[in-house]
């Protein structure tokens, strides 16, 4: 432990023009300070031998995680992110605290602060929360899904991939495939990417992908098979069935069959483009088995960088003058 | 109790648009009445009061066609005491309150609760408009005659609207026995599920749930074809969207008996104040974009749009608390509807004071078939004195309503309430009246 503290100071300065203190979407966030996260999260990324080793730049600290939504990756890959640094963790859940008593989730989470944590992680259905609670409270605030809003370290740690193996995503074409009106994934890609150069595709059926993205500088496509020749890289999305009350489109068989990734469409793309898919993924309907377990899928890697975008997210918000 | 006493307004602007003066004049109020307009120094009675109006406008007090009182049921919100002091204060001599209440206000017994209520309270007056469907279930008609003799002035399911079209219809026509008018909140349910704000580009790209304007002007439009149809009188409001203007604009010019009003809020602010995710813009109808606020703005210079409510819908500070979707719709507005109205419309040069004071008061009380919205004489002493010119900072911590929620907030508005005087007794005011003894 104590070579690797060594190890950190020599390696990591803190970046002068870090000054926020908290990460709630990427729409806010300068070109600049999205690079400084990339930067950030591979350098913690190599430092603890791809997110696998122990670092204690941040022992001493706690990070809370303040999910009122389901989540099973991005919960354990915050406290990963954590541990790895030397930070200690605590979990809350909506069910088994005090918010299924009625109390408002700001109280939840002036409770938890008081508690003494450094970071509060929060997921919830309604977007802004993040937000408001950042208002309220003393801590650093970190969005891990706010609705349909934004999803800011999901973004990254797909940036972080792409940039990876094509080492920019200047110039890039990047297609988001599926349910675009539902998807905080989504929606921190689009301004991720665009601020740093890509070029962005929302793609999907016309009930789940407006046209007023096209207003905002987006490409708008309702045809896969018709932009599957220009792209670099596809994302494909989880239809959320979840999130649905009245099914936007006629079946699942429907779906698949015009937006679900396939060999057949595979033959199709750019010899070396990039299959990426934050997850959960439904086999068999955004993507079949052959193109998720495929040589141009790096639906893995993206967990593995999820860990190390939520490192340096916590270490940049966590301020310059940590004992490094 | 004392005989009510004489009331001098003096060097004040009178304006009231019924008998078409705008000067400055003194008015006498007196047994609760309008006694005279420039009476003689020979003419005034022995003792009275006396406001000097100086620099001020004077005129029919104003009318507001929707306010929420929340009692009985929601007394955490407001109650009629509450409602009614921040009422006058907001110059409104008389509110047309609506049955959100629990139990919502659809038995003789529920309007003469209210009225009851309110008679003891010292606001403004108080008129009840009842429910239209018995429990605002929106089916089965509710005992609309005997709501009207219990002196119900109309009826709505507010805040719901009448969906059920069948519903809507039989209502007009049955209401023609009493000549009330029915009051639809225009909404298509269907097109509305969960949204929480304005369907436009800030909703999509903050990923709000949308309230798509075509869900308003659908219900517009077939309001409007069901009051043709019938005959009956039907208000619609509160109205925010390009759409209805437009359809408004076309059937008034075919002589279709309808009217229509708007909330204040739908005068200024955009929906780019819900990028702040605070629930304080969470309102209904939502803030919408910059050009259905332009296309508002001038069906009301216009007349195409006859009122100006204020939309009070009082929530408890600790509902109001609550995240985006979890927040309840509403707004303490009563204290501040004048001003965003002089400030957004007056002040702007979209609009005289004289087409104000018909806006907030002439034309509502017409609407709701009221004797007020005039000073001719011998009509009700209802009276507002206003300060154009004085700017003042809205803060909600200073109202009176129980409420403190206002997407006005900071806001710097021009043109202020001084006094609001009821039947002749002042039941509001930023100064002092002088006694006058003879």
């Amino acid at each position: 432990m104590e070579s690797q503290s060594h190890l950190a100071n020599e390696e990591l300065t803190f970046p002068e023009l870090w000054t926020r203190r908290h990460l709630l979407d990427l729409e806010s966030l300068s070109a600049i300070e999205i690079n400084i996260l990339l930067d950030t999260a591979q350098r913690l990324k190599a430092m603890t031998g791809g997110c696998r080793r122990k670092l204690s730049i941040l022992s001493g600290k706690t990070l809370a995680n303040l999910f009122f939504e389901n989540s099973t990756r991005t919960r354990n890959s915050f406290s990963l992110a954590a541990k790895r640094l030397g930070a200690d963790t605590v979990e809350f859940s909506s069910s088994g605290s005090s918010v299924s008593k009625g109390e408002t989730f700001v109280d939840t989470a002036k409770t938890i602060q008081a508690m003494g944590v450094d970071w509060v992680v929060t997921r919830h259905s309604t977007p802004g929360t993040p937000h408001l609670l950042s208002r309220e409270l003393e801590c650093c605030v970190l969005n891990a899904g706010d609705g349909a809003h934004e999803h800011p370290t999901q973004g990254l740690l797909d940036m972080l991939t792409i940039r990876e193996h094509r080492g920019r995503l200047d110039g890039l074409t990047v297609a988001l495939v599926g349910d675009i009106a539902h998807s905080r994934t989504a929606r921190s890609n689009m301004w991720g990417l665009r601020k740093l150069g890509a070029h962005v595709i929302v793609c999907g059926p016309a009930t789940l992908v407006s046209p007023r993205w096209n207003e905002l500088g987006f490409e708008v496509a309702h045809s896969l098979d018709e932009i599957l020749p220009r792209c670099d890289v596809l994302n494909l999305l989880r239809i959320q069935f979840e999130r649905q009350k009245a099914r936007p489109f006629p079946s699942v068989h429907e779906y698949a069959n015009r937006y679900g990734m396939n060999g057949k469409r595979m033959r199709r793309c750019k010899s070396d483009i990039l299959i990426m898919a934050p997850g959960p993924i439904n086999r068999g309907v955004e993507i079949t088995p052959e193109v998720a377990d495929g040589p141009h899928s790096v639906i893995l890697e993206q967990v593995t960088n999820g860990i190390a975008v939520r490192m340096a997210a916590l270490w940049l918000l966590a301020g310059p003058n940590k004992e490094l | 109790m004392s005989e009510p006493q004489a009331l001098l307004i003096e060097n004040g602007r009178l304006i009231d648009p019924s008998q078409g003066i705008d000067r400055v004049a003194r008015l006498l109020l007196s047994r609760g009445k309008v006694q005279a307009i420039d009476p003689s120094d020979e003419d005034l009675p022995n003792y009275y009061l006396c406001v000097d109006a100086r620099n001020c406008i004077v005129a029919p007090g104003l009318v507001d066609l929707g306010t929420e009182l929340r009692e009985p049921g929601h007394e955490e919100d407001e109650t009629i005491e509450s409602g009614g002091a921040a009422a006058v204060a907001g110059g409104y001599t008389s509110v047309l309150c609506s049955a959100n209440t629990d139990p919502p206000i659809d038995t003789p017994a529920g309007v003469e609760l209210v009225r009851r209520i309110a008679a003891s309270c010292g606001g403004p007056k108080v008129h009840v408009i009842a429910c239209a469907s018995n429990r605002r279930d929106g089916e089965q008609m509710a005992e609309l005659g005997l709501l009207a003799e219990a002196g119900a002035i109309g009826f709505s399911d507010s805040p719901r609207p009448i969906h059920n079209s069948a519903l809507l219809k039989r209502a007009l026509d049955y209401c023609r026995m009493f000549n009330l008018p029915i009051f639809d909140r225009p909404v298509d349910p269907d097109l509305v599920e969960q949204g929480v704000a304005h369907d436009g580009m800030v909703a999509l790209v903050l990923g709000l749930k949308g309230l798509p304007t075509e869900a308003e002007d659908l219900a517009v439009a077939r309001d409007v074809r069901l009051a043709e149809a019938t005959g009956g009188r039907l208000h619609v409001g509160p109205i925010s969207t390009m759409g209805s203007v437009d359809l408004l604009r076309r059937v008034k010019q075919r002589g279709i008996k309808v009217s229509a009003s708007v909330c204040p809020h739908n005068l200024w602010h955009s929906d780019e104040m819900l990028r702040s995710f605070d629930s304080r813009f969470k309102l209904h109808p939502p803030l919408r974009s910059i050009r259905h606020i332009e296309s508002v703005l001038a069906a009301v210079a216009d007349g195409t749009i006859d009122a100006i409510q204020s939309g009070h819908m009082p929530r408890a500070r600790e509902k109001k608390m609550n995240d985006i979707d979890q927040a309840p719709f509403g707004a303490s507005t009563l204290e501040t509807t004048l001003a965003v109205v002089a400030t957004r419309l007056v002040h702007t040069g979209m609009m005289d004071w004289t087409s104000a004071i018909v806006r907030l008061s002439c034309k509502p009380a017409a609407i709701a078939g009221l004797d007020v919205g005039t000073l001719s004489i011998g009509s009700p002493a209802d009276v507002v004195v206003i300060d154009p010119d004085e700017v003042w900072t809205v803060d909600s911590e200073s109202f009176l309503s129980q409420c403190r929620s206002t997407p006005h907030e900071g806001d710097q508005v021009k043109g202020r309430v001084v006094y609001t005087i009821v039947g002749g007794e002042i039941r509001f005011t930023r100064r002092p009246a002088l006694e006058h003894i003879v």
